[in-house]
């Protein structure tokens, strides 16, 4: 374990260089860097339309990239595929399929098994104890369209856990969740960084984000700043973020 | 007839067990294609394999039934890849897309049926049972056809379960894994594409694609677990296969396809009305208890 931690902290997570990636030959980043240390939790900031959820797609090789490079653990994302955990938006998925919250969890061990092979009693198991993790055990078989949107967000979060990756990536896990699924995603959060992991997480609310985060990237199209909140937060760089307007804290001087 | 006329007639026998391997071919396909909320796939590719089965007949002159099923086989690939090409590389929607592949193919199809009609050669009679399926004429090389290719389907789907639940539940998480998200798609349309080249001559390819849905749609009814979906569909579709074949073949000329088509209405009818939690009249009682719970309490006297 401890080894594990020390290779984790040599090599950086996340390197991404001169990325731009484009729909229909419209811009949607534009020669974006990014490196995310090691054992960080990271919130990806930025307006609807920054291009934040296109930025973790092309990082886990989900998009085609125009231009630019992107190593995750120093490999291609191919070859580091096993250590890194995706929590895609929970629209992604089919809610009325019929399968039971433990079998989506265990699809979070796929990636190991490999092709043809049948996930057996330790895939059960491992995913059985995400579902603990996250406070769903009692929910292991129901039926996943019966969940509510946090418990639905939780079940997501127990699939990456069961990958047991050392890189986690999720994309807006806070949108519509409960208080109570907010808290368990807060205390998943800290309990994976004193485990030495790394989190890159999609995040829209500037004002809860360095409550939760303790690294940031803020972009629109363009990365605009990166590093620890005191640094990136700053009225100029918000500004260019959010189009010029500078942006009133909720609870803060403006 | 009685059940031992289904073991000792040929004809009976062919027929019915033809029509089972159809209705459990198409009914686990099926799932997946109602799954991925692609039951119109199966639609455009059965009419697409139409314009195959005209000009395999033209070029050979033939009508072995394994040579007019590679041309239904190629002509329906042909379909699948021009739809998935022009979803792909258009701003033309999956739907209009759909539209496109069926009416083009099929009205080439009918135009060909036509030409050959015309050609008035003896050996032509038959090719159109292609349109509605003629069970009675399933001989027993047809059945060991279906079998084999039947079998390859099923054992891929065996093979592939993981991976093709995945692919339907969520696509994203399933190339993020590192799954080759569009080959899965490829080999899945494939397999479609047997199912359908499976029904031609039973079902013909107007009423294929009802095939593919119905018994998806009503064992979806039953049961909220993948596993259990798929054999009450097998379920499903060879129980209307076979009852729905034999209703045509005790009367001469009627086409098995419509037959077979009423019998999957009524299953599928009476699953998506009295299916216990998702049958729609009890959504439809429930709704109205909870009306009444919430009305406020009627003035007394008035």
């Amino acid at each position: 374990m401890q080894n594990q931690t020390t290779t984790a902290e040599q090599v950086i997570p996340l390197q991404i260089d001169d990325l731009t990636v484009a729909y229909h030959e419209r811009p949607v980043l534009w020669d974006v860097d990014l490196s995310v240390p090691a054992g960080k939790l990271m919130a990806i900031i930025g307006p609807n339309g920054a291009g934040k959820s296109t930025l973790i797609k092309a990082a886990l090789g989900l998009v085609p990239i125009a231009s630019g490079s992107i190593r995750v653990f120093g490999r291609t994302y191919a070859e580091s595929r096993l250590r890194v955990g995706y929590v895609p938006q929970r629209t992604s998925a089919d809610w009325d399929f019929p399968t039971s919250a433990l079998d989506v969890v265990t699809m979070g061990t796929y990636g190991r098994l490999g092709w043809f092979k049948r996930p057996g009693k330790a895939e059960a198991g491992r995913a059985m104890r995400s579902l603990e993790h996250l406070g769903m055990a009692d929910y292991a078989h129901r039926q996943i369209s019966q969940l509510s949107g946090g418990q639905q967000q939780r079940v997501f979060l127990a699939r990456a856990l069961a990958q047991e990756a050392d890189l986690y990536v999720m994309d807006e896990p806070f949108v519509g969740v409960d208080a109570v699924t907010e808290r368990a995603i807060v205390g998943l959060l800290q309990e994976l960084r004193e485990r030495g992991k790394t989190v890159i997480c999609v995040h829209h609310d500037l004002d809860s984000a360095p409550e939760y985060f303790d690294w940031v990237a803020l972009m629109n199209v363009r990365m605009i700043a990166s590093g620890p909140f005191s640094e990136v937060f700053t009225q100029e760089n918000l500004a260019r973020a959010y189009g010029g307007r500078p942006y009133a804290f909720k609870h803060g001087a403006a | 007839m009685s059940i031992l006329d289904l073991l000792t007639d040929y004809t009976l026998r062919n027929v019915a067990l033809g029509s089972a391997l159809l209705g459990i071919v198409s009914g686990v396909l099926g799932c997946f294609a109602v799954l991925r909320r692609q039951g119109l796939l199966g639609d455009a590719l059965a009419h697409a394999a139409l314009p195959g089965v005209c000009l395999a007949y033209m070029l050979t002159g033939s009508k072995a039934p394994l040579v007019l099923l590679i041309g239904a086989g190629i002509s329906g690939w042909l379909g699948a890849w021009l739809l998935l090409r022009i979803v792909r590389d258009t701003k033309i929607s999956e739907d209009t897309s759909l539209g496109i592949v069926l009416s083009v193919f099929f009205g080439f199809g009918i135009l060909l049926l036509t030409f050959i009609n015309k050609r008035n050669d003896a050996n032509q009679a038959g090719l159109d049972h292609f349109l509605f399926g003629q069970a009675a004429t399933l001989i027993t090389e047809n059945v060991v056809t279906m079998a084999v290719l039947g079998g390859v389907a099923l054992l891929a789907v065996g093979a592939l379960y993981k991976e093709f639940k995945l692919l339907a539940f969520d696509p994203g998480f399933a190339a993020g894994i590192g799954l080759p998200v569009h080959g899965l798609s490829i080999v899945l349309t494939g397999l479609i594409v047997v199912a359908v080249v499976i029904g031609l001559q039973t079902v013909g390819v107007v009423l294929m694609a009802a095939m593919l849905v119905g018994p998806a749609v009503a064992a979806r009814q039953w049961t909220n677990r993948l596993g259990v979906m798929i054999l009450l569909a097998a379920l499903f579709g060879a129980a209307s296969g076979v009852s729905g074949a034999l209703l045509s073949v005790t009367e001469r000329g009627i086409p098995t396809g419509p037959m077979i088509i009423l019998s999957m209405t009524a299953i599928t009818l009476i699953s998506l009305f009295l299916a216990p939690e998702r049958g729609l009249v009890w959504a439809a009682l429930r709704a109205r208890r909870h009306r009444r719970e919430l009305a406020p309490p009627q003035p007394a006297g008035r």
